[in-house]
């Protein structure tokens, strides 16, 4: 009987899925643009990389429309053209990405050397040799920076969001609003507020903990907005659960709540950090860029990746820029790994372990 | 049997109170919390008051002009004071340097990324789709620095071959017209390198509106023989439209307050350049970045004056853009 079924049964198809003539079909279409692109800029005055993607681009739009038109008329050549359209933006939307890869990468792998862990700029010259001195000094300063802004923000950010889902007082519209509208306020004018409030009238000297309150105030909005869309995705059960079982609203936050989005808060400090690590406009101002190691956040300059790429550049001589190079390569590292990390938490099913 | 005896001849115990009041315990969690909450609220009332006490020397000294004036000289006399009546500090020409940037990383970076949104969410297949938003995700997570560093040597030889173009074939509109030839370093390719960085957050605004797009409406134009295109048009453009508007305002935003990326691709001089491929230009942002290193004391105040514009044009875009997109997410859901 079952065996009788299975024969008589159609066979699962997928008809609005691309048969091979349609593949086949695009495929041409491509080639014989790309082929038309090379002729074109061979035999016609036209040059260079922006030439063979333009005239690719508007061949293929003239072969794809003509082609669709024959077989389904106007609508189709329309959706077909439009089509072609937004995966052109798509393929510009990505290409600077994938040009600033390779990029930092070919530009700055000539300038690691297992020296750059160890070592400082104390006694070396951005000009000098690549091979002498490192970036010991600035990978410290920054995870400094970065950690004291941490310190300061997260609970802050968190705060806010635990505001904006659990107690949703009669500010939660002003509030959500406020946080948004921080989250653009320029790097340099949070520099020049902490150069205001605590440079001008206070301490009068660049150190480091100046520079992670501008951070910190970077990192607040990045921090309180992620926190709350993943509190937002714990469900009210586990909530009234936490009240059910005689808990009062401070013991089921903590206890129920926090720790079921445990993993999505962490995401959040991530991106957080990974916002700011690379921030550079405020340390300028308020960190300046000392050569060798400082672990003292109060008192003297420190330095910073962002700020030592930013010296090497100035500085504008080949060794200088290769420095550069290299120290972005370092920080691009650094961003990704916490992005990638951030993804792969962040992945996990909230409210699950 | 015997035990449950013992226990009823034992006193009953005394009736609960039974109140809303919330215990001290959750009294004081929430007195905590809500000073969390509202510390966006001081932080950025203090920026405005810290950069308005420093900044109010030179508003008033300079009144209006401050924001119509275009030069900026802080004059000392031979005595080594600080000449209060022959300083000028006018910020128009980084106003007007700020604006002109800002639109033309809209007018070249929106289309994409609307464009990119559109694929995202209605035609790629999903393996590319999960690529292509992390990747352009992660775009959103690099360094300022870092795209300066790109758009001064990568994006730049490009971008003169490409102004050159410009000037050629449209150097009859005004502003393709060149005073001088010199294309390097030029507000259009700051305007490019801006396009980049704000392309990340226009696509993921867009590309989190079309996905509200209500469900049954677009089954609807299908159903009714539509292409994806007609669908499109009908159906998921005229339901983004404004969401999308508020997600160009953001990247607006972004855009006027970058600082790092700007300075680094752009040859900051101080007046008004309306050639877009010339040589020369500036943003209010760069433009502190750039004086504050040998500023004296009333410069200083004078830039704070500036910062505080800064923060008041930003903070506006992004307040309506906010606006615009938490109502269009509101009644999509």
């Amino acid at each position: 009987m079952s065996t009788l079924t299975a024969e008589l049964a159609p066979k699962p198809s997928k008809p609005w899925a691309a048969a091979p003539l349609d593949r086949a079909k695009t495929a041409g279409i491509f080639f014989a643009a790309a082929a038309i692109s090379y002729l074109v800029v061979l035999s016609t005055p036209m040059k260079g990389k922006l030439a063979y993607i333009a005239v690719f681009f508007i061949a293929y739009i003239v072969i794809d429309f003509v082609s669709t038109f024959i077989k389904l008329g106007r609508p189709g050549a329309v959706d077909a053209v439009f089509r072609a359209v937004v995966t052109m933006a798509v393929a510009i939307a990505v290409t600077p990405i994938v040009s600033i890869l390779i990029t930092v990468w070919l530009r700055g792998h000539k300038g690691l050397h297992i020296g750059l862990f160890t070592t400082d700029m104390r006694s070396t010259a951005y000009t000098d040799p690549i091979s002498q001195g490192g970036l010991l000094h600035a990978i410290i300063g920054t995870f400094l920076l970065v950690f004291f802004a941490m310190i300061i923000s997260v609970p802050i950010g968190i705060l806010t969001a635990i505001y904006l889902t659990e107690i949703r007082g009669k500010f939660t519209r002003p509030i959500s609003f406020l946080v948004q509208a921080m989250s653009g306020v320029p790097s340099i004018v949070a520099g020049l507020f902490i150069y205001a409030a605590i440079l001008l009238p206070f301490t009068k000297k660049l150190n480091g903990i100046e520079g992670s309150l501008a951070l910190a105030i970077l990192m607040i909005p990045t921090v309180a907005r992620m926190s709350e869309e993943v509190l937002r995705l714990i469900p009210g059960d586990l909530r009234e659960a936490g009240v059910a079982l005689g808990g009062t609203q401070w013991r089921s936050v903590a206890m129920v709540v926090v720790p079921a989005a445990r993993s999505g808060l962490i995401t959040a400090v991530i991106l957080g950090i990974a916002r700011v690590a690379g921030e550079t406009a405020p340390l300028l101002l308020l960190t300046g860029g000392s050569g060798s190691k400082n672990f003292n956040m109060f008192k003297d300059s420190m330095g910073s990746l962002p700020n030592y790429i930013w010296q090497c550049f100035a500085t504008g001589t080949p060794e200088s820029i290769t420095r550069a190079w290299a120290g972005i390569l370092v920080l691009l590292v650094i961003v990704v790994v916490l992005f990638v990390a951030a993804r792969t938490l962040g992945s996990r099913k909230v409210g699950k372990k | 049997m015997s035990q449950i005896l013992e226990q009823s001849t034992a006193p009953l115990p005394e009736k609960r109170q039974l109140t809303t009041v919330p215990r001290l315990s959750d009294r004081i969690f929430r007195g905590i919390v809500t000073g969390g909450g509202l510390s966006s609220l001081l932080i950025l009332g203090l920026i405005l008051g810290f950069l308005l006490y420093n900044g109010y020397s030179t508003l008033r000294q300079q009144g209006l002009n401050f924001l119509t004036g275009s030069d900026w000289q802080a004059v000392v006399t031979d005595s080594g004071a600080f000449d209060v009546n022959n300083s000028h500090f006018g910020l128009a020409a980084m106003l007007i340097g700020t604006m002109i940037v800002a639109i033309i990383a809209v007018i070249v970076g929106v289309p994409i990324s609307v464009g990119a949104s559109v694929y995202l969410t209605f035609y790629a297949p999903n393996a590319i789709k999960k690529i292509m938003v992390s990747a352009i995700d992660l775009m959103a997570a690099f360094p300022s620095v870092l795209f300066g560093l790109w758009g001064f040597f990568v994006l730049e030889p490009s971008g003169e071959y490409w102004a050159k173009l410009l000037h050629k074939y449209l150097g009859f509109i005004p502003i393709f017209q060149l005073p001088a030839p010199y294309v390097t370093r030029s507000p259009f390719i700051a305007g490019l390198v801006l396009a980049v960085m704000i392309i990340p957050i226009v696509t993921s605004v867009s590309r989190e509106i079309f996905s509200q797009t209500p469900l049954d409406r677009i089954q609807a134009a299908y159903a009714l023989g539509a292409t994806r295109f007609a669908m499109l048009r009908a159906v998921a453009f005229p339901y983004a439209r404004s969401g999308i508007v508020g997600g160009v305002m953001l990247g607006l935003g972004r855009a006027m307050g970058e600082t790092v990326a700007v300075y680094t691709v752009l040859n900051i001089v101080y007046q008004v350049n309306w050639h877009i491929l010339f040589s020369a230009g500036g943003n209010v942002a760069s433009m502190i970045l750039l004086k504050f290193g040998e500023a004296s004391p009333n410069e200083v105040k004078a830039l704070m004056a500036a910062g505080l514009v800064l923060f008041i044009l930003t903070l506006i875009v992004n307040s309506i853009a906010n606006l615009i997109v938490t109502r269009t997410g509101k009644s999509g859901r």
